[in-house]
């Protein structure tokens, strides 16, 4: 037996194509970046500050629009809408994260299920069935005194379309817990109130401020729900749409688009520090808690969490069943009418856009994306892959509105090369990619990090191109992580308006924008069933894809299984 | 076997840093053919920095690596040709033993490559494992796996990154053995690196200790136990008993009360410390010996093929002293007064 027989030795070194994958990715993703995101965020500022003051731009408009009472209206507005929601949504969806994580109710798939609903759909769609419920023809009008339309109307829509977005920041702040730590509580004869201030509270408190954070965020650049029941109470996010959209006043637009970029930079830059600061809370050696039944306990989380079910059921429940009335209120028989949307430009043309935006935005963004946290994750550390660490969090620092706003500034200027791109499918896939970037980014590199570190240096030395390790090794290990990112991507595409009602053109019109037109129209029937119709899709998607990563892991369980210890 | 496939190496005066951190301060090494060293120090020694600069993981800042005749300083690791075992075996979870020990074999026939998997699988004895995944085997055969995916293409150097680290310490001796007892057959130029000294001298021809990013000595196990050339080496390998001395006017060393002879005269320096390994000390010797003085024993530990004793000497009361003795001559002992030799030829100074 000759052992180390030459044969096997292999000289020509595979280097070469390393270095393309390697460097190559880097530098496509830098000029990803900096055209998709940098750019067009300069190319805001700059319109904003040194542009033309017939579009209302400059510094002088600046500081005319900054000091006038009607934007200080505005704003007072604005931060009175988004503070109140966020003050409503956030222990709601503290009590509903704690029933799932941290008690023993049953059915928590189904009310997690429930939940992820407002997700699934455009921020339009509550305020439509809002609107159903409660409008002056609406079936529980009697109930309340006013009107729907104004400050209620619009706190009540955010507080359903952001309560998964807070739901989900404050399940992970409460899904670990060191059991060790509650029973040194208990023995020492804390009650479990105590035991409740002194760790619960105190490991999870900055989840809630991240959550108080992201929904005041989403408020604020928020215009999907002012728009349909605002009524006169308007907003901040709104005026920004209605300069750009509706006068053509680019320069106005970006003015109040810096201003809605502040609340959304200073809590971003606050989280980090708080993060930062709260790194090892959960040590390696903690013992995973696991919640004891206790029924008065359980039955008053059950009745939480059912009673927000309910509501939440009851909303996209009206909303579904509006879009099959024939002709509210006065001929309530059912028909699909509202589905032949006869009456918008294009018709179906709107849906099958948004199909083919969704379908390209994911696979695309979901290969780009992954590779680019590959590249950054796993090769030497550099300036460049630094560069890139940074510029792939700027995309989460920068609301959807802002994100249009910049594009229309940087892709419609005519000395822009790109400026054919302006008003295509193809800019909208490259601005989703691009808004929805830094999530599913950091989706990829958690699941990267958990990769052995040595994964690579065994490849290299065994001389395996690293694209070859990459398709062969890591993309198997981490496919339930890409077909989340893949989801994700889909369903965002699928719902998003903030930054596409800037740039479709006829000819690009997607199913979201269609809605916002229909019910601006006074075609809420038309809006209500073409909401349910992408509410129906990203669901459908949703689930299919679930159980693709479901069949998958089964699959592959003779693998995923914990190694023995040694 | 096929020796003459062997292959040298020289490390030559590698400086790396990180930041203000010197990691590696001017280190240089000579391997021979077939030969099996260890780098042995305490963490963050910079002896896994080393090993990660040879094998092109990190890039040293100045300095070269010559493996065979060929300089392989700025070449990318995938240009180096070496088989490396890191602590976490890297084993990849979602490829068979099969396609583990496969995987640097590309390019070959499908029937030669699974010739040499089963080649492999032969000489570390895991034949029948090749369907099974990483996961479904133990530390130990996990290990056996990555060492076969390791030497799979024939490189000329093995790098071992504290390849036992992970593995339970009863079944780590006998790992050691036949780790060893592989590389011999084999013949290949290995590197391994461990904080562990009972694997260093278990396996090592010789071994480099390595102290702040710089060699302390690099010798065989037994010249480093028997003569090591720093009071560092001598700590850090086994144990010993330290005492410091002035240089008397006849060039023998004076600790406290009393003069000691030693091997030859003293010059030089007018104080160091003396150093001297437990199982030298002689105690209530039979005849007479040089450097015998009068003790209080204080503990006596039993440790199943030997016993420790922990005693002051009457003249340096408050100075333990460690001697280590067969447990046979434990009847020799009666009460606390005892007699020790310290004899001259296995006293060393230091400065």
């Amino acid at each position: 037996m000759n052992i180390a027989a030459a044969p096997y030795r292999r000289q020509a070194p595979a280097d070469l194509a390393d270095r393309l994958f390697v460097r190559g990715g880097q530098w496509l993703l830098l000029l990803l970046l900096m055209l998709t995101v940098l750019l067009p965020l300069l190319a805001m500022l700059w319109r904003g500050f040194a542009g033309d003051a017939s579009q209302g731009g400059g510094l002088t408009a600046a500081a005319t629009l900054y000091s006038s009472a009607n934007f200080r209206w505005l704003l007072g507005n604005s931060l009175k809408v988004s503070l109140t929601v966020a003050l409503i949504v956030v222990p709601l969806a503290y009590a509903f994260a704690y029933a799932l994580q941290r008690t023993c109710i049953v059915a928590k798939p189904l009310w997690r299920g429930i939940s992820l609903l407002p997700l699934l759909a455009p921020s339009m769609l509550p305020g439509i069935a809002l609107i159903y419920l409660f409008g002056n023809q609406g079936v529980l009008r009697g109930l309340i005194a006013d009107n729907i339309y104004g400050f209620w109307g619009i706190v009540i829509g955010q507080a359903i379309y952001t309560f998964p977005h807070a739901l989900m920041v404050l399940l992970s702040a409460l899904a670990l817990a060191d059991a060790r730590l509650f029973d040194a509580a208990s023995s020492m004869g804390a009650s479990p109130w105590r035991a409740f201030r002194s760790i619960t509270w105190s490991g999870s408190r900055q989840g809630v401020f991240a959550a108080l954070c992201l929904v005041f965020t989403l408020c604020i650049t928020d215009f999907g729900v002012p728009v349909v029941v605002g009524g006169d109470y308007q907003v901040l996010a709104l005026e920004a749409y209605k300069a750009v959209v509706g006068q053509q006043q680019f320069g106005r637009g970006a003015l109040i688009g810096l201003v809605l970029l502040l609340p959304a930079l200073l809590s971003f830059s606050v989280d980090l520090w708080l993060r930062r600061r709260q790194r090892d809370a959960m040590s390696g050696r903690a013992q995973v808690y696991h919640p004891q039944p206790s029924l008065n306990r359980d039955l008053a989380f059950l009745a939480i969490t059912v009673l927000i079910c309910l509501a939440l059921l009851g909303v996209f429940g009206m909303a579904i069943y509006s879009s099959l009335v024939k002709f509210w209120p006065y001929n309530l028989s059912l028909a699909l009418d509202h589905y032949a949307f006869s009456e918008l430009p294009g018709g179906w043309l709107a849906y099958r856009n948004s199909l083919l935006l969704a379908v390209c935005s994911a696979l695309f963004g979901s290969v780009v994306i992954f590779t680019g946290a590959y590249l950054i994750e796993k090769t030497r550390q550099t300036v460049l892959t630094q560069a890139l660490r940074l510029l792939s969090f700027v995309p989460m620092a920068v609301p959807g509105l802002v994100f249009g706003l910049g594009y229309v500034f940087f892709f419609n200027q005519p000395h822009n090369p790109l400026n054919g791109l302006y008003g295509t499918l193809t800019l909208l896939v490259l601005c989703t990619i691009a808004h929805f970037f830094t999530t599913a980014q950091m989706t990829a590199a958690a699941a990267l990090r958990q990769l052995d570190g040595e994964f690579e240096a065994a490849a290299l030395s065994l001389k395996v191109p690293l694209v070859r390790h990459f398709l062969r090794v890591t993309v198997p290990i981490c496919l339930p992580a890409l077909l989340d990112i893949i989801r994700y991507l889909f369903v965002s595409a699928m719902t998003t308006v903030s930054a596409a009602i800037f740039l479709y053109s006829p000819d690009s019109v997607l199913a979201a924008v269609a809605v916002l037109n229909m019910d601006d129209a006074g075609n809420v029937g038309g809006a209500a069933a073409m909401s349910t119709l992408i509410l129906l899709t990203s669901a459908g998607v949703s689930l299919l894809l679930a159980g693709l990563s479901h069949g998958l892991l089964r699959r592959s369980q003779a693998w995923r299984q914990p190694a023995p210890g040694h | 076997m096929a020796l003459s496939h062997s292959v040298n190496m020289q490390v030559r005066n590698i400086h790396k840093g990180f930041g203000a951190f010197k990691a590696l301060d001017g280190v240089s090494l000579d391997i021979a053919a077939g030969e099996l060293v260890c780098l042995l120090g305490p963490s963050g020694c910079g002896k896994t920095t080393l090993l990660r600069c040879i094998a092109g993981l990190e890039r040293q800042d100045s300095g070269s690596i010559v493996i065979g005749a060929r300089d392989v300083s700025e070449l990318p690791p995938q240009a180096r040709d070496y088989g490396i075992l890191f602590q976490s075996y890297a084993l990849f979870p979602n490829l068979t033993v099969e396609q583990n020990i496969g995987y640097g074999l590309h390019g070959d026939g499908r029937a030669t490559i699974k010739a040499r998997v089963a080649e492999m699988l032969e000489l570390v004895g895991l034949l029948g494992s090749e369907k099974k995944y990483p996961g479904q085997l133990s530390g130990g055969q996990q290990q056996r796996v990555a060492l076969a995916r390791a030497l799979a293409p024939a490189p000329s150097l093995l790098l071992l990154d504290e390849p036992m680290s992970a593995l339970d310490a009863r079944v780590r001796e006998h790992l050691c053995g036949e780790l060893r007892e592989l590389q011999k057959r084999l013949g290949i130029t290995t590197l391994m690196v461990t904080h562990n000294q009972d694997e260093a001298m278990l396996m090592a021809d010789r071994i480099a200790v390595i102290n702040h990013g710089r060699v302390e000595q690099y010798a065989s196990p037994q010249e480093i136990y028997r003569s090591p050339a720093s009071p560092f080496v001598a700590e850090f390998v086994g144990q010993g008993n330290w005492l410091p001395f002035e240089r008397s006017t006849d060039g023998h060393a004076q600790v406290g009360d009393i003069s000691l002879r030693l091997p030859t005269l003293l010059s030089g320096d007018a104080r160091g410390r003396l150093f001297c390994r437990p199982e030298s000390v002689v105690v209530n010797p039979s005849v007479h010996e040089d450097n015998l003085f009068s003790a209080q024993m204080r503990e006596m530990t039993f440790l199943g093929n030997r016993c420790r004793l922990r005693f002051e000497l009457d003249a340096l009361p408050g100075h333990s002293l460690l001697a280590e003795l067969a447990p046979e001559a434990m009847p020799r002992l009666n009460g606390a007064d005892i007699w020790v030799a310290l004899p001259p030829r296995s006293l060393q100074v230091f400065a």
